[in-house]
């Protein structure tokens, strides 16, 4: 066994591997960029290496430098992760070069599942299902079209050196060809900077089924198959294992499938290799066909190590130490059920759109596996992907373990920045998906409900004003205390893109509140030291500056108005202020503009929200002060109105 | 020492107390209701109409979220001017502002616009006196028309009358009691010089109005036609006068400014006392009103009280086996190390001596002093007058008025004759005197008095050969029974502001421990003790 490896990456999957490693008595090291230098897994491993700025091509893709840094340190071997250079050939060959193990397949291998048109032809070789489609090199845009035709609409166009969805377009009808491949071929050159695109028959109603297999460079195993239909726009959501409705047939019939993808290339090493099924009518051992192989670990490995029991990582470290497969293909176990859903930060309402910030608190449910790379108080920064977390929950039955998910993802708390965590928690409860009857394209039919955000009751929005008021925690001494009357005392609330809201305290002493909320009077009540909201226990709450996250609901949200944050106008009443400093994110009106009461004028970036500016009266426009993405104070001018007289002259 | 309660909770007398003190406490709480409703419904509307906050809610919206609020003359002119000027017209009490505990005064413009009426005048007064003694920064919510003109020989003249106002708040400035003022409507005439006189002040944009005549009296005066607002409206203020340091928006704005104003004071509360963990008493101070006798003639033992007042219940009790109708010893009252002196019964000469040596005592140590009063006054006859007991009990009144230790005096009975000064009433200037719904108030009981009045005119018709029934005896003394009974109930008294409010028994501990922890807002002097009659 090796004593000392590095670990290339960085994030939930670095620390993956370093507890592993620990726990193997492998020292480790880590490799960091500037912007991670306090970060979880900088923290966690033995030593660090600082080896460039932020961009990842100036550190995490540095592969000399990361080979360096293993020299430097005395590590034996370099674990890729996922990502980065994890299936970058000339890597591992730098890796080997410098007589070091690159824990992972060999160069040729990655290199012959690389490109996706070459992987086919092999794997159809090897006896493995493709799905029919042209992988030609000719790229003569008629005779792509005469192909595709052949292989019978829908058909799918896929950029060769394509992942992540780029490059990729579903063709309903033969009209609409020569627009789909030109746009699909625009988007691959310019992701990929390759235009070659291969063509497929499309499968409605896919699933995305994969298999993990183990190879020792010779020989493979599978770990059984893993169900990743849950997908947004080709991006993994909630992945599960074993798949619903696999049956032993297809199951063996797949892992051979797969074990001889996995032989055809000499595969040493964990690796995945992706099917699409045809989900429309059962599944069936002739309904499935090679999509790809991934040559590394996948992000969703945990689902596999929850239902055998392995630890993934630790077969990566002992066969690339040189050991053959720890386990013969009868001997692996399969066990129950196991889902793994992607905490990201992401704001779903404004279309999934990646986020930022401080994770000012961060809790993960109990009885789940949370594989992070954060800590609460780091920061979620822009520079790499958002993850904050995958959470993993195993049980006996499948209906069990989404039950401990749902769990999990209620009781998991994120403050500081918005999250998929009420998208994911909307996904565990689904109707379909609790019934197993899931596709790639369940998520895009319901989406709408699936990220609707519902409404604070009272409830909610009387913990936010309590948490917001400081009220929540140990009672101040004489807390509340009048002599006869209470006093009600008001916080002033805003949701994102709401007006601000009005909730009324009134304290009866340091264990009771009457709360006045938009939706509906309540009491709070602290019964044996725990807030009561009505009959609604807390659901718990933080204040981290001006901000209140309570976690209801996945988590609400509320930015507290300072009463203080406005300045007295010196304008008059045409002149439209910025009741608050931030930055003018859209102007909605142009001088000579007719506006009526109440229409908005402008929206105003502040407190992380949107504020619309409106028209406190009929008029018209006369000038506008600001431009999109001026930073203004309180109290500057942004628009002015034309006096009452001028606008009727 | 722990005090073990002798009381039955479960006896019918327990009830039947228990009943007897809901039903003095219900007329109080009528009476704080129809205070807090100052000018009534309709004029409460236009106030709101106007845009402005009602005071009460000016008052919640200055304090910090949850602040205690121990208010001052709560039930203040009730029952004066024809029942015109609920609480006075203003609001007074502490609460805590950005942390620290400030007085806060705000005129209720929905009663007489504001105005002051005599009883205004003593409150606002008594406010200030509470905010000098106890070193509390002051904050004043101004929205008044000035004197109340019809009563302007009772307001505007005398030494404690309206002039007396700006005189304190120049003194406190003086010794760094800061002086705040929020100018949220009319501010006319004399009332002018409140937020003039003040360290920091904020007026309210279009509402607030600074001006020593109003436009009215201009045009009288000098024929000049001006609005209020080009007067002395916020804008002018803050631009071109100076009166006023801040603009502010709305009130809440305002009450936000003054916020921010007190978090620069840079002030600290002065270490006093040695403060203990608070601990809740072992009996329930709940149990007071079924403890505490219906009828104040009948005797109980104060320390049942006592033992639901103090921390753990415990009360290490001084020279107990002397002078023992007056309790004395040491307790905390949520933490805060105090001397009790307590009645329990008539004070004789040892207990007057005994309650002097004590207030030494507590005066060496730097103990607040708390006084629970139920007291018919000082033994009375040939072989107590032979012995001295004027002499004894000067000791006590001279202890008492002399100490420099903050006193906080309660009136959980009786509080009759000379009983009263030695044991700390309105004139020996307690930091705080609050009342029970039960007390009573007056030089000595009505039936004494009235038989006082019929011993006098018997003696005299006697003399004069005249014959007095009965019966003309007994319907001459009933006006002065009935005139006592009514003058010395605690919302008549509490009217007159004789004390700071009558308060619900079973709060005692709160308000006991809010007055401790103002009062020690100051720092505590050494006592000078006056020549005692030894």
């Amino acid at each position: 066994m090796f004593e000392r490896i590095l670990i290339a990456n960085r994030g939930e999957i670095a620390c993956r591997v370093i507890d592993t490693a620990r726990a193997m008595g492998v020292d480790t090291v880590a490799v960091y960029s500037e912007a991670d230098r306090g970060a979880r897994h900088v923290a966690m491993a033995d030593r660090a290496v600082h080896i460039g700025g932020a961009a990842p091509s100036e550190s995490y893709l540095r592969g000399d430098a990361i080979v360096a840094a293993a020299l430097e340190t005395g590590a034996q071997a370099i674990h890729p992760g996922y990502g980065f250079l994890s299936e970058n050939p000339d890597f591992v060959e730098a890796v080997e070069a410098a007589g070091l193990v690159f824990i992972g397949p060999s160069a040729a291998a990655i290199r012959k599942m690389g490109l996706k048109d070459a992987a086919k032809a092999l794997m159809e070789e090897a006896g493995v299902p493709v799905v029919p489609g042209y992988h030609g090199a000719d790229q003569d845009p008629g005779l792509l079209q005469v192909e595709a035709a052949k292989i019978g609409y829908p058909v799918l166009i896929k950029a060769v050196a394509g992942g992540g969805g780029k490059g990729m377009r579903v063709v309903e009808v033969e009209a609409d060809f020569a627009e789909a491949l030109a746009s699909a071929r625009a988007e691959a050159r310019g992701a990929f900077g390759n235009d070659a695109v291969l063509i497929e028959k499309f499968v409605t109603r896919p699933r995305h089924i994969e298999v993990q297999v183990f190879g020792d460079g010779t020989s493979a195993v599978h770990l059984f198959e893993r169900d990743c239909s849950l997908q947004r726009r080709h991006q993994k959501v909630i992945e599960e294992a074993p798949a619903p409705g696999m049956t032993p047939e297809m199951r063996a019939a797949m892992g051979e499938a797969a074990v001889r993808a996995a032989e055809a290339i000499g595969y040493k090493g964990a690796g995945t290799v992706e099917f699409i099924v045809d989900g429309s009518g059962g599944l069936s051992p002739d309904g499935f066909f090679f999509m790809e192989m991934n040559t590394r670990l996948q992000v969703e490995h945990p689902v596999t190590e929850a239902v055998t029991g392995i630890d993934l990582v630790a077969w990566q470290l002992r066969v690339a130490a040189g050991e053959g497969l720890p386990l013969a293909q009868d001997a692996i176990p399969l066990e129950g059920h196991a889902f793994e859903a992607r905490l990201y930060a992401e704001d779903v309402p404004k279309g999934f759109l990646p986020a930022t910030g401080r994770l000012d608190h961060l809790v993960f449910g109990a009885g789940a596996r949370a594989d992070t790379g954060v800590r609460a108080g780091d920061a979620i920064s822009p520079h790499y992907d958002p993850m904050i977390a995958k959470l993993v929950t195993h049980g006996p039955t499948r209906d069990i373990a989404l039950a401990r998910l749902a769990q999990a993802l209620d009781e998991t708390q994120v403050a500081g920045t918005v999250t998929n965590l009420a998208f994911l928690g909307a996904l565990a409860r689904h109707g379909d998906f609790a019934a197993g009857k899931v596709d790639t394209g369940l998520i895009g039919r319901d989406l709408a409900a699936l990220v609707a955000a519902p409404a604070p009751g009272p409830a909610i929005w009387a913990e936010a004003a309590l948490c917001a008021a400081g009220l929540d925690g140990p009672a101040a001494a004489h807390q509340g205390f009048t002599l006869w009357q209470p006093l009600s005392q008001r916080v002033v609330l805003m949701r994102d893109g709401s007006d601000p809201v009005v909730v009324s305290l009134s304290p009866e002493g340091p264990d009771q509140v009457g709360v006045t909320t938009p939706e509906g009077d309540i009491r709070a009540e602290r019964r044996a030291g725990r807030w009561h909201f009505g009959e609604t226990p807390a659901a718990g709450a933080v204040r981290h500056g001006d901000r209140v996250t309570v976690f209801a609901g996945f988590g609400q949200s509320f930015a507290i108005v300072d009463p203080l944050a406005r300045a007295a106008s010196a304008h008059s009443a045409d002149v439209i202020d910025a009741p608050m400093p931030g930055r003018v994110a859209r102007v909605l009106v142009g001088p000579g503009d007719s506006v009526a009461a109440g229409d908005r004028l402008a929206v105003l970036e502040a407190m992380k929200m949107e504020h619309a500016l409106k028209a406190g009266r009929d008029g018209v426009v006369a000038e506008v002060l600001v431009a999109e993405g001026d930073q203004v104070e309180a109290g500057a001018a942004l628009l002015r109105l034309a006096p009452d007289e001028e606008a009727a002259a | 020492m722990k005090l073990v309660s002798q009381v039955l909770t479960g006896s019918e007398e327990f009830r039947a107390n228990r009943a007897a003190h809901l039903e003095a406490l219900a007329e109080i709480e009528a009476a704080a209701a129809l205070a807090a409703a100052g000018g009534g419904e309709r004029a409460r509307k236009r106030h709101l109409d106007r845009g402005k906050m009602l005071p009460r809610d000016r008052v919640a919206g200055l304090l910090d979220p949850g602040s205690p609020f121990l208010e001052v003359g709560a039930t203040a002119a009730h029952g004066l001017y024809d029942g015109a000027a609920p609480a006075a017209g203003a609001i007074a009490g502490i609460g805590r502002v950005a942390g620290q505990e400030c007085m806060v005064l705000a005129n209720d413009a929905t009663v007489k616009g504001g105005t002051y009426y005599p009883m205004t005048v003593k409150k606002h007064l008594r406010a200030q006196e509470i905010a000098e003694e106890n070193h509390l920064p002051c904050i004043y919510l101004v929205d008044s028309g000035g004197a109340n003109l019809p009563n302007q020989d009772e307001v505007f003249p005398d030494r404690d009358h309206f002039g007396r106002i700006f005189y304190n708040q120049a003194r406190m400035s003086a010794k760094n009691i800061p002086q705040v003022a929020v100018v949220m409507g009319s501010c006319t005439a004399g009332g002018a010089y409140v937020p003039a006189m003040s360290d920091v002040t904020i007026i309210v944009k279009d509402q607030g109005t600074i001006f020593l005549a109003g436009p009215p009296l201009v045009k009288a005066a000098t024929g000049e036609v001006v609005t209020a607002e080009d007067l002395g409206g916020g804008d002018v203020h803050t631009r071109l006068s100076g009166v006023a340091d801040y603009l502010a928006e709305d009130d809440h704005h305002a009450l936000a400014l003054a916020r921010r104003a007190v978090e620069s004071f840079n002030r600290a509360k002065p270490a006093t006392v040695q403060w203990q963990t608070p601990e809740e008493p072992a009996y329930d101070p709940g149990e007071i009103l079924g403890v505490v006798p219906a009828d104040l003639r009948t005797p109980y033992d104060i320390r049942e009280v006592i033992a639901r007042l103090v921390d753990g219940s415990r009360f290490d009790e001084f020279k107990p086996r002397f002078g023992d109708t007056l309790v004395t010893g040491f307790a905390h009252v949520k933490g805060c190390p105090v001397g009790l002196v307590a009645n329990n019964g008539v004070l004789f000469s040892e207990a007057a001596q005994k309650g002097a040596h004590f207030v030494e005592l507590c005066s060496q140590r730097r103990i607040p002093l708390v006084f629970l009063q139920n007291i018919t006054g000082f033994m009375v006859g040939r072989r107590y007058e032979n012995e001295g007991i004027a002499r004894h009990g000067a000791k006590m009144v001279t202890a008492v008025a002399t100490t420099s230790v903050p006193k906080i005096t309660m009136l959980v009975g009786g509080s009759f004759g000379a009983g009263n000064y030695g044991m700390a009433g309105r004139a020996y200037g307690p930091r705080f005197l609050w009342t029970w719904p039960n007390s009573r108030i007056s030089v000595m009981g009505g039936a004494q008095a009235a038989g006082v009045l019929a011993t006098v005119k018997r003696a005299a018709m006697e003399k004069a050969g005249e014959n007095w029934s009965d019966a003309d005896e007994a319907a001459f003394k009933r006006p002065t029974v009935e005139m006592f009974e009514r003058q010395s109930h605690p919302l008549y008294a509490s009217a007159r502001l004789w004390d700071d409010g009558v308060i619900d028994p079973r709060k005692s501990r709160d308000v006991l421990a809010l007055s401790l922890s103002a009062a020690l807002c100051a720092p505590i002097e050494e006592t000078r003790f006056g020549v005692f009659r030894m």
